[in-house]
């Protein structure tokens, strides 16, 4: 048997949840092959050609794979998947967006952000905001699978590289076009992955980034918000942590102003220390936290920032 | 221009939940249920569709057991135009039974769009939408922020990682809606009693030919490990040295 990794990359790197899920497909004692479908992906290919565990990079390179879309990449899967066994991903926007459509098309099931793999079938995975676990067991001759990245270690650098084979694309599914994008461009390290992790709630009000920028910039981390602080449009989208955000495990997560609500916790309470930030002593987030500080943000987040400098 | 929204039943988002004694499944006993509120969006999206004039009817429909006719009644009490309930007689349904059920009501209602949640909070499978799209080999656009008809496409502005991106979809098409969609209007207690009255139409699951066997053993169901609460600090001074202590300051 052997396991089809779906690569997640911007078209020059490929991401690092992408080196966990090849970590996670360890499970299966199987050949790994990585998938890498975009347009000028050469180097890509070479970075997942470079990891321990794979036996091969399958490379579907068209013009109009720039920016992936779901049926494509589907039907890209789908022509392949009569060699795999199983059909993994990290458990990103592209995977989520496309293994369901993948197993809808060879009629199987599908496991969603798993968290521990007892090969060759069996899976625990979160549930209802991550409140509770369940180990659950596919029946399926093809098992489609996506995984919570922070929950598996990265494949290492191998010694030496794998082979690349580059296949036709498909034709394009002339029903779906693709029109624009806009992306933050941010010199901070990607959120899902960052060491350390500065987040902020609501009550930062207008003064999120000009209050957290600088404290996520002296710890080189990414900033996180709570789906409150989008929603009021102090923060962007993609900063989000949560059960329907980003799900982080960084080794410092700081939360400031922030209630800890359930659906927050879901994306953070994996992290190796948690500091909590709060004017309320009996906020929820405290509940979680190593190191709780009971003051005002207003305060406390700049004097942090600076006790930093020293 | 037919839309169908598709809507479920689940544990309210405020309510904690535990697993039952002998971890076999989720105590849902005497549990607060509501809508699904990723469902409640699409809801809301399709009536505001309606109100822009370039949807005519809107047919919601939910599936399983006999207690799921209470998110259609939410949803008639926000407005929309029928609903429709498949029976299925108590089996827990999963993503991919959903995703041929839908198939099965699209072939014979003929929307030319539909909407669902992208997940649903009890189970956070997300993936429904993209499987109903897999089947009836319609284009598909998931986590909308933003959803705009012009002529025979749908503009989907969606969230990805990193920012958002735009793509078109020659109708007819699945979007599944994100929390930035919309907020769902409040549904006033008068039409809650209204959509107690009107009509919801039954199709039996077993009649539509649709394949809705469990795919997927749950085998256990635990709460996860709990953190401990850790010590207050008095000052960020404090903090600083506590954190400097335990080596995640590099
Ligand atoms: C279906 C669904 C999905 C959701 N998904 C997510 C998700 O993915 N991620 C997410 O984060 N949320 C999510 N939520 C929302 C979540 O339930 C909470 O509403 C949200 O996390 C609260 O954000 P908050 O802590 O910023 O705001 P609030 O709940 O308003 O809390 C503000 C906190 O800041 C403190 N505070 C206020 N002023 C100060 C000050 N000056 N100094 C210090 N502390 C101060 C207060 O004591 C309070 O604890 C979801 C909700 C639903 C229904």
């Amino acid at each position: 048997m052997s396991v089809l990794i779906l690569a997640d990359h911007d078209g020059r790197q490929l991401k690092a949840a992408t080196r966990r899920a090849i970590g996670a497909a360890k499970a299966w004692s199987a050949p790994i092959h990585v998938l890498v479908v975009g347009s000028a992906t050469a180097s890509v290919a070479e970075q997942a050609a470079k990891l321990d565990g794979v036996a091969k990079v399958l490379r579907v390179d068209a013009a109009h794979l720039a920016h992936p879309l779901a049926a494509d990449v589907a039907n890209i899967i789908k022509s392949l998947a009569g060699d795999f066994q199983v059909i993994l991903a990290p458990h990103t926007t592209l995977a989520k967006d496309v293994l369901p459509r993948v197993a809808g098309l060879l009629d199987v099931a599908m496991i969603a952000d798993a968290v521990e793999i007892t090969a060759p079938s069996t899976y625990v995975r979160p549930i209802y905001a991550g409140n509770l676990l369940a180990t659950v067991e596919s029946s399926d001759a093809i098992q489609v699978v996506t995984v919570r990245a922070t929950s598996f270690p990265a494949a290492a650098e191998a010694a030496s590289a794998a082979a690349i084979e580059s296949l036709a694309a498909p034709a394009a599914d002339t029903r779906v076009r693709w029109v624009s994008e806009s992306r933050n461009a941010s010199d901070r390290p990607e959120l899902a992955s960052a060491r350390v992790v500065v987040a902020g709630g609501r009550s930062f009000g207008e003064r999120f980034e000009e209050l957290l920028g600088p404290l996520a910039d002296k710890l080189g981390g990414a900033i996180g918000a709570t789906r409150a602080a989008v929603d009021a449009g102090f923060a962007p989208n993609e900063q989000q942590v949560g059960q329907t955000g980003t799900v982080v495990a960084p080794e410092l997560y700081i939360a400031a102003g922030i209630s800890g609500a359930q659906q927050h916790l879901a994306g953070m309470k994996d992290s190796q220390v948690i500091v909590a930030i709060n004017h309320d002593p009996d906020a929820a987030i405290f509940q979680v936290a190593d190191f709780g500080l009971v003051a005002d943000l207003f305060d406390a987040v700049p004097q942090l920032t600076k006790a930093l400098e020293q | 221009m037919k839309v169908l929204v598709a809507v479920k039943r689940v544990v309210d988002h405020n309510v904690p939940v535990r697993a039952k004694p002998d971890g076999s499944d989720v105590e849902l006993d005497g549990v607060r249920m509501n809508i699904n509120p990723f469902d409640e969006i699409a809801v809301e999206e399709a009536l505001r569709l309606k109100e822009k004039g370039v949807v005519t009817e809107i047919v919601a429909v939910s599936l399983g057991s006999a207690a799921s006719p209470e998110a259609l009644r939410h949803a008639l009490a926000m407005g929309v135009d029928r609903a429709l309930v498949v029976e299925t007689g108590g089996v827990f349904l999963q993503p991919l039974a959903v995703a041929k059920l839908l198939k099965a009501v699209v072939e014979c209602e003929q929307p030319g769009l539909v909407l669902v949640g992208k997940q649903a909070i009890d189970n956070d499978a997300g993936q429904a939408g993209q499987m109903l799209a897999a089947l009836l080999d319609w284009p598909q656009a998931t986590f909308a922020s933003e959803l705009k008809v012009e002529g025979n496409e749908a503009v989907v502005t969606r969230e990805v990682d990193g920012g958002v991106e735009t793509i078109a979809l020659t109708l007819p098409a699945v979007v599944t809606c994100d929390l930035r969609l919309n907020a769902p209007r409040f549904v006033k207690l008068p039409n809650l009693m209204m959509a107690k009255k009107k009509p919801i139409e039954t199709l039996a699951g077993s009649e539509t030919g649709a394949d809705f066997a469990p795919r997927i053993k749950r085998l256990k169901v635990a709460a996860p490990a709990q953190r401990k609460a850790g010590i207050k600090v008095g000052s960020v001074a404090e903090l600083v040295e506590k954190l400097r202590a335990s080596g995640v300051l590099s």
